[in-house]
């Protein structure tokens, strides 16, 4: 197979180009060599986050264990789009069982190897923010608390998409969904709920937790790697706009994902046994607003009856992430970091 | 060996000679012992390979044990009563994947009110989820059906069951004919499976499966349930012939040759019924004992022929369908379809009530005498029903109905002492 | 077929007291089934156990209601619960006991059975004695291989022994031993009292 050329657009965003970079160090996804474990002709929405999130880092997961993977899958539009037979989009083993047993069934498959003496053999489970945060937490708990050797992956898209976008757990303050409409005086979802996954499974101390998101592939392919790295439960929390659910422009998505990070609203990090190892700054600050008025699910908070009032509580949300895990250092740090 | 001891811990005994190789342990009474006594020897060492997993619920149990089955490996777990049922989304599942699991369901009632005794209600909640269902009369029967149970569900790939009467047989200590590890070896194959998450050969599963080939797909499922119906009595046999044991099949004739009244039943009570029939047989009543060991696949052509020269038939269950009757009984009929037989349905022993043999010999010699309703609750107190339905008829606000019983009961208990 | 009830709470080993007993009527080639009283009960609730005897396999799964003899571990449970309802005509009790029945306010029971097969023993102070711990239950099933000749004292024995190991064991089966013979004393006694 000749080299497949990949490319990657200047977008000013600080993303580097694999041309630029030694062969080394270029993404797993700019190699002939990837293993394409979900294929092309799948029927994922154009622009899906987690179509592209499943990509990488199924593949980056690949190339981590030598082609010894098995992944099992939560219901939901991964689940969905990926599979009917027989236009099955897995090129590697691959299993579905329930909306909220995802973590239990990876157990199962994780136990069955190592009783098998198969160490080689390693486990990705996956499933949506709602298989992960809601139905499917139990589980997940459990497989964190008893250290199952998983890599869990939630491609998080904040909300239930395959249903018709309904609120999930993991559904932002104010984001119009089916089931939280933007009427009355608190239109969209409400605040002060809603799960931080990360920082849970953080409490868990297992080995493992990053979060990334699909505008940075080489965070998320390295992530994946390091993730690999370890014997145990990890996780790793992937940040997928969707372009039908948020009411996004589908070429926005990675957009969108950079602009998450950016206003300091998707924090992305490392933590090795329950604490924070590593922290990606945010390197062009930008206020809430730019990422919300992209997305018709915040269309409610902007123009002549727009609501500043909650707005300013999102901001409020980003700026407590930022001071959290320390997102925006003293210029000088950040470029004693890039001396590095 | 013939050893005397707990039921469940014959089966732990028996499922560890069947080299599990993974097992999920969640806590439920009355099954706990069995998984207690199987993680003692995981964690010893005597049972190895093996995978012994401390799960955070029911369904966990079940999806793990999915995950285990789907990967190649001997799956084994137990659950009761409202474990069945918390993990019950994941029981269909492993079914419709045809994944062989084996679990021990130690029959117990479902709440609410809350009741922790024996009945089949929680064995019937599952009925049509494609699992294979074995009944067991006896704990040697319990133990024996275990290592054909692995046979069955792998050579067929599909989830086998057994059920087994929770404390009634659980919590009982008795002579069980333990099997060796030879013998099991001899019996029970390495498990090779249809369809197995492999990295050097990929496959899907669990895919959407759209109304195109859905119901091809769910036919083929019944299929293999009837496929069941063929191998349960051959691998019966050759466990006799192995074991010298009539333990399985698919259903257990007593005294039924020239019955004119048979009682059709499932599990422990069985033993009570035999005495009975016994007993009306030293006085001249011709009554026999119909034992169904397969409740799913249910053996109806079996049935049909053993209950042939019946005139009356008397099913006695400990579950039944709430606005219809009984459960069983409706199986049955489906056998006796077209026969002039009478059919008695008898719900006994709901939420551990005890069957005395004593009230199954009256009802049988009521029904013989046609003094037997339809549908027959076995020793209903009347009258605390009749004072609960005053007191609905009287106050709108009469209270929790459970709790109103109970004081009536203690309240009549005191009246009399 | 002889049927066995056994009173006490929770704690005291009332459930092992009959799956020994089983388990001694077993290793001397009959059939048993013993089986608690199911339910949640917590420490120091009143617990019952069975356990039946024969000769033959024994089929039935209902409770023992009319038991052959009764055991009773706790004092504390007479008057509180039915202790002796369903026993047969002919039937034995058994109670754990330094006191008489005239004591415990049980004199009714002569009235009721043979007074040859109602018998007391003080299993406790035995188990303090014996086994260090105040565990009437091995004390009593020797007490009652002496009182009934079900099963033979050596079997109680080894069912001791195999549930129990080492020092734990023969302590224990020293204290049915010792039992045994006072219950053997006390209807020696008996029988010299009521032929003289």
């Amino acid at each position: 197979m000749s080299e497949q050329r990949v490319h990657f657009y200047q977008v000013g965003s600080f993303a580097v180009g694999n041309r630029l970079l030694s062969a080394d160090d270029r993404t797993v996804q700019s190699s002939p060599h990837r293993t394409n474990s979900i294929d092309s002709g799948h029927r994922a929405c154009q622009g899906c986050g987690e179509a592209l999130g499943a990509r990488y880092a199924l593949d980056a997961a690949m190339r981590a264990t030598n082609g010894q993977l098995l992944a099992v899958n939560a219901t939901g539009c991964l689940e969905v789009f990926s599979t009917p037979y027989p236009e099955t989009s897995w090129r590697i083993p691959w299993l579905h069982s329930l909306f909220g047993n995802a973590p239990a069934v990876a157990t199962g498959v994780a136990a069955a190897m190592r009783v098998k003496g198969r160490s080689d053999v390693r486990v990705v489970g996956q499933a949506g923010d709602g298989g992960t945060v809601d139905i499917g937490f139990g589980t997940l708990s459990g497989m964190f608390e008893r250290n199952d050797d998983v890599l869990f992956i939630c491609y998080d898209n904040e909300g239930y998409m395959n249903t018709g976008v309904q609120r999930s757990a993991a559904t932002p303050p104010a984001a119009r969904t089916a089931t939280t409409d933007v009427v009355g005086a608190e239109p969209g979802n409400v605040f002060g709920q809603g799960k931080d996954l990360p920082r849970i499974a953080m409490a868990h101390d297992i080995p493992y937790v990053a979060t990334a998101t699909v505008a940075d592939l080489h965070d998320l392919e390295q992530k994946v790697e390091r993730a690999m790295s370890f014997r145990g439960a990890r996780y790793l929390h992937v940040f997928v706009p969707c372009p039908l659910g948020w009411g996004s422009a589908s070429n926005e998505t990675i957009h969108l994902a950079r602009l998450a990070k950016e206003t300091g609203l998707f924090p992305v990090f490392e933590a090795e046994y329950g604490v924070v190892t590593n922290v990606s700054p945010i390197r062009r600050p930008a206020p809430v607003e730019e990422y919300l008025k992209l997305q018709r699910r915040y269309a409610h908070l902007f123009g002549p009856k727009g609501r500043p009032d909650i707005v300013a509580r999102l901001q409020g949300i980003a700026d407590a992430n930022i001071a959290r895990y320390g997102l925006l250092p003293e210029r000088d740090e950040l470029d004693s970091r890039e001396d590095d | 060996m013939l050893r005397q001891l707990e039921g469940s811990k014959a089966i732990a005994e028996t499922v560890a000679l069947c080299r599990p190789e993974v097992v999920c342990a969640y806590p439920i009474s009355p099954q706990t012992h069995i998984i207690e006594a199987i993680g003692v020897k995981v964690k010893e060492g005597s049972l190895a390979p093996c995978e012994y997993i401390n799960v955070e619920s029911e369904f966990a149990a079940m999806s793990v044990s999915i995950g285990a089955s789907a990967a190649g490996a001997r799956a084994y777990t137990a659950t009761a009563s409202q474990g069945l049922l918390f993990m019950i989304e994941a029981v269909y599942n492993a079914a419709g994947l045809g994944l062989p699991i084996v679990m021990t369901l130690a029959n117990r009632a479902i709440g609410a009110p809350i009741n922790i005794w024996n009945d089949h209600s929680d064995a019937m909640a599952v009925r049509d989820s494609g699992w294979i269902q074995l009944f067991a009369e006896t704990n040697q029967e319990a133990a024996d059906l275990h290592v054909q149970a692995f046979r069955l569900a792998e050579e067929l790939s599909v989830p086998v069951m057994v059920c087994m009467d929770g404390f009634i047989l659980t919590h009982a200590v008795e002579g069980v004919d333990l099997m060796d590890q030879a013998t099991v070896d001899r019996f029970l194959p390495t498990y090779e499976p249809r369809q197995v998450l492999d990295p050097d050969d990929p496959v899907s599963i669990g895919a959407m499966v759209g109304p195109e080939a859905f119901e091809e797909v769910r036919y083929l499922a019944h299929l293999r349930q009837l496929d069941a119906l063929d191998y349960i009595p051959v691998i019966a046999e050759e466990f006799a012939a192995l074991t010298g044991r009539a333990s399985g099949g698919l259903i257990h004739p007593y005294r039924t040759e020239d019955a004119d009244t048979v009682v059709v039943a499932l599990g422990s009570v069985l033993g009570t019924i035999k005495d009975a029939v016994d007993r009306l047989r030293d006085g001249g009543q011709r009554v026999g004992v119909l034992g169904i060991a397969s409740f799913r696949p249910f053996p109806i052509a079996a049935v049909r022929d053993a209950l042939a020269r019946a005139h009356r038939v008397i099913v006695v269950e400990k579950a039944f369908s709430l606005g219809m009757g009984g459960v069983l009984a409706t199986d049955v009929s489906m056998a006796t379809l077209g026969s002039s037989a009478v059919l008695n349905t008898v719900v006994a022993g709901l939420g551990g009530r005890p069957i005395a043999q004593h009230s199954i010999e009256t009802m049988i010699e009521q029904a013989i005498r046609g003094e037997l309703a339809d549908l027959t609750f076995l020793d209903l107190d009347e009258g605390v029903i009749a004072r609960e339905r005053a007191r609905m008829a009287r106050t709108r606000r009469s209270g929790p109905f459970a709790e109103n019983v109970l004081r009536d009961i203690s309240q009549t208990r005191e009246d009399r002492s | 077929m002889f049927q066995v009830r056994i009173h006490g709470r929770g704690g005291q080993g009332v459930v092992t007291a009959a799956e020994l007993l089983s388990v001694a009527a077993f290793n001397e080639g009959r059939h048993a089934q013993a089986f608690p009283s199911f339910g949640s009960e917590r420490t120091g609730a009143p617990v019952v156990s069975y356990c039946r005897l024969d000769d033959r396999e024994i089929r039935t799964r209902e409770p023992v209601m009319a038991p052959d003899a009764v055991i009773v571990q706790d004092v504390t449970l007479i008057h509180q619960v039915d202790l002796f309802g369903g026993l047969v005509e002919g039937g034995y009790v058994l109670i754990n006991t330094s006191r008489t029945f005239e004591e415990l306010g049980l004199d009714d029971l002569g009235d009721r059975f043979q007074s040859e097969r109602l018998m007391t023993c003080p299993a406790t102070e035995l188990a303090i004695e014996h086994v260090g711990r105040a565990l009437p239950n091995a004390a009593l099933l020797g007490a009652f291989a002496a009182l009934t000749r079900q099963v033979p004292l050596d079997a109680i024995g080894v069912a001791i022994r195999d549930r129990f190991h080492g020092a734990v064991g023969e302590r224990n089966f020293a204290a049915a031993t010792a039992a045994f013979d006072h219950v053997t004393r006390e209807m020696e006694a008996a029988t010299r009292a009521s032929t003289t």
